[in-house]
């Protein structure tokens, strides 16, 4: 057998490395944020020049950029409510229903998931201009996007109801308690760090949304974030690389650090969902 | 009357309390939202293929199988075919091979494992759209840092600088790079979840019996963490397969259409260029592709349960 020092110099040898080529662009990305302009492109001012933090104000005083956050914000606590009416009393009630009608419904809803906005959005794109009237509203991407973020979330709150053991919900209903009311007293409440999970890889796949949302948007001030930075900030042959630096790094960051919070509980949800 | 209500109101509940009335009270509204948001345009995007349909028009006239023949005869949209096959199997390739060593490295205990886990994760967390601008950033053909690194290592001149996204073979090859990087993290994690799933018990027996290395992993480790790996491999090609950021952002199907892939180009025909009937075609010729995951997936996870 390995001995333990083999064992850990093995996994530093392996993560090492990655760790930096996987991270690596963030620091870059980092660097460049904080160059003034006139250096950007200056091969001897890699690593040494004077940091300046006015591509920061340039981003929130001169472009849409602020504007953009705020759409995807308000989009994002849109899609994140109407996900959550829909996807948690279908959730429970596929986690629970035994049988082969539960599983089958529950793999197709997940299988749903796998339909993807590239073939989507040429028929959707007609619709939301045509029947529903919303081109160029945010209000068009707050319908859309349930249709991914619900057969997402349900996948997830399966694997968590799952967990939950039956025996509690039958001593709420031997006590007296309807079937609802153990479900919004007792189930909801235990699984409150699954339910938060769901609220944020809903959130983020709303942040990180491309397709749709270049397609049926087209006026700068209701672009999302994901869209709004590479249309508006790269004009023509003017790019301003510093900003776009920082404009990148202000949602990742934050978005990194709930995801690493959550990422146990959403490998717990994600592995144990039908196929458990 | 207030007794009639009261009667009513508890049949209603008393019909509430049966598991199956109940059941379908909780999962149709979700059932109703997808049919809605991705039946019916799934419908349509069927319908519209076979239709001349432009932008402006959702009706346009029947014309058969008229699109597909075009985009079949179309040098183009072969090469996207072609295109999209590499794209998705040298970057997955890359994403397992990387991500089963990161995994297997990430399940020992070690100091500043934290640390390392949450530098792997930022590539998946932080928004493609956003960090694949990034790239074109670190791709720039004057600027370029990897060309930097490169020429402070003496493997390239000033003289003769890649020009990452300028040249086909560079282009490709970059834009399957930041695939990779962006996929390998999601990987990762999930493999990392089959490979602590195997309980200590069945690895210790293992070793008793005197299977170590790589016949212990072949032997042992490998069939028993298959069953989540395979989710995540399976997750990893629809979504690159079916995905449009990276080659979009970066090259937009350039130079000279040489990083086109399906989706890329669905988008050109269809929005770009307003000939949706033949853009809905393009992007339907993903659905065999996609028929053939979901086949995979069943079968596999009814043999999931068996075992």
């Amino acid at each position: 057998m390995p001995s333990p020092w083999r064992h850990k110099l093995f996994a530093y040898a392996v993560t090492i490395p990655f760790a930096v080529l996987l991270g690596f662009p963030f620091v870059w990305m980092a660097v460049t944020s904080l160059k003034p302009e006139y250096q950007v492109y200056d091969p001897t001012k890699v690593w040494s020049f004077h940091p300046t933090l006015a591509s920061y104000g340039f981003l929130f005083h001169h472009t849409g950029y602020l504007r953009w956050l705020r759409n995807s914000c308000l989009v994002g606590l849109a899609v994140v409510v109407i996900t959550l009416v829909v996807a948690l009393p279908a959730g429970y009630a596929l986690a629970r229903l035994a049988g082969r009608v539960g599983r089958t419904l529950g793999v197709a809803i997940f299988l749903t998931y796998l339909v993807p906005p590239t073939l989507l959005f040429l028929p959707l794109s007609r619709v939301v201009a045509q029947y529903l009237h919303l081109s160029d509203r945010l209000w068009a991407l707050i319908v859309v996007y349930p249709s991914f973020t619900i057969p997402f979330a349900i996948w997830l709150l399966m694997g968590f109801f799952k967990t939950i053991p039956q025996e509690l919900e039958d001593a709420a209903l031997i006590d007296g308690c309807s079937r609802l009311g153990a479900l919004v007293r007792i189930v909801f409440p235990i699984s409150l760090p699954g339910i938060l999970t769901v609220v944020i890889f809903t959130f983020s796949l709303v942040v990180n949304e491309f397709v749709y949302a270049i397609t049926f948007i087209s006026s700068s001030t209701n672009r999302t974030v994901a869209v709004g930075v590479p249309t508006d900030l790269i004009r023509g042959d003017l790019f301003n690389w510093p900003g776009i630096m920082a404009a990148i790094l202000i949602p990742s960051i934050p978005l990194a650090l709930v995801y690493n919070a959550f990422l146990n509980r959403f490998i717990a949800g994600f592995t144990g969902g039908a196929f458990r | 009357m207030r007794v009639e209500t009261g009667v009513r109101r508890s049949r209603y509940r008393y019909a509430l309390e049966r598991q199956g009335v109940l059941a379908t009270v909780l999962i149709s509204p979700a059932v109703l939202f997808i049919g809605a948001l991705v039946g019916v345009p799934l419908v349509l995007a069927v319908y519209l293929s076979f239709t001349d349909a432009t932008a402006g028009s959702l009706s346009g006239n029947w014309v058969g199988l008229a699109n597909f023949r075009s985009a079949l005869h179309d040098q183009v949209f072969r090469d996207a075919l072609w295109h999209t096959f590499l794209f998705t199997a040298i970057s997955q390739a890359v994403v397992i091979v990387v991500a089963g060593l990161l995994a297997h490295a990430l399940v020992r205990s070690f100091r500043g494992r934290w640390l390392i886990r949450f530098v792997i994760l930022l590539p998946w967390a932080a928004p493609i759209a956003l960090t694949a601008i990034g790239f074109l950033w670190f791709y720039d053909p004057q600027a370029s840092i990897f060309t930097w690194f490169l020429e402070h290592l003496h493997i390239t001149s000033p003289q003769n600088r890649p020009n990452w996204l300028g040249t086909p073979h560079a282009a490709m090859s970059s834009i399957i790079t930041v695939q990779a990087w962006r996929t390998i993290p999601f990987a990762t994690v999930i493999f990392l979840a089959g490979v602590s799933s195997i309980p200590q018990e069945v690895d210790d027996a293992a070793a008793m019996d005197g299977a170590t290395g790589l016949r212990k992993f072949w032997h042992v480790s490998l069939p028993l963490q298959l069953p989540i790996a395979l989710v995540a491999v399976l997750f990893g090609i629809v979504f690159t397969a079916t995905d449009m950021v990276v080659p979009y952002i970066l090259t937009n199907g350039g130079p000279f259409n040489s990083t086109q892939v399906l989706t890329t180009w669905a988008f050109q025909t269809g929005i770009n260029a307003g000939n949706i009937g033949e853009g809905a075609a393009i992007a339907l010729f993903m659905l065999p592709f996609l028929a053939a995951v979901v086949v995979g997936m069943l079968v596999f996870a009814r043999r999931a349960e068996v075992t």
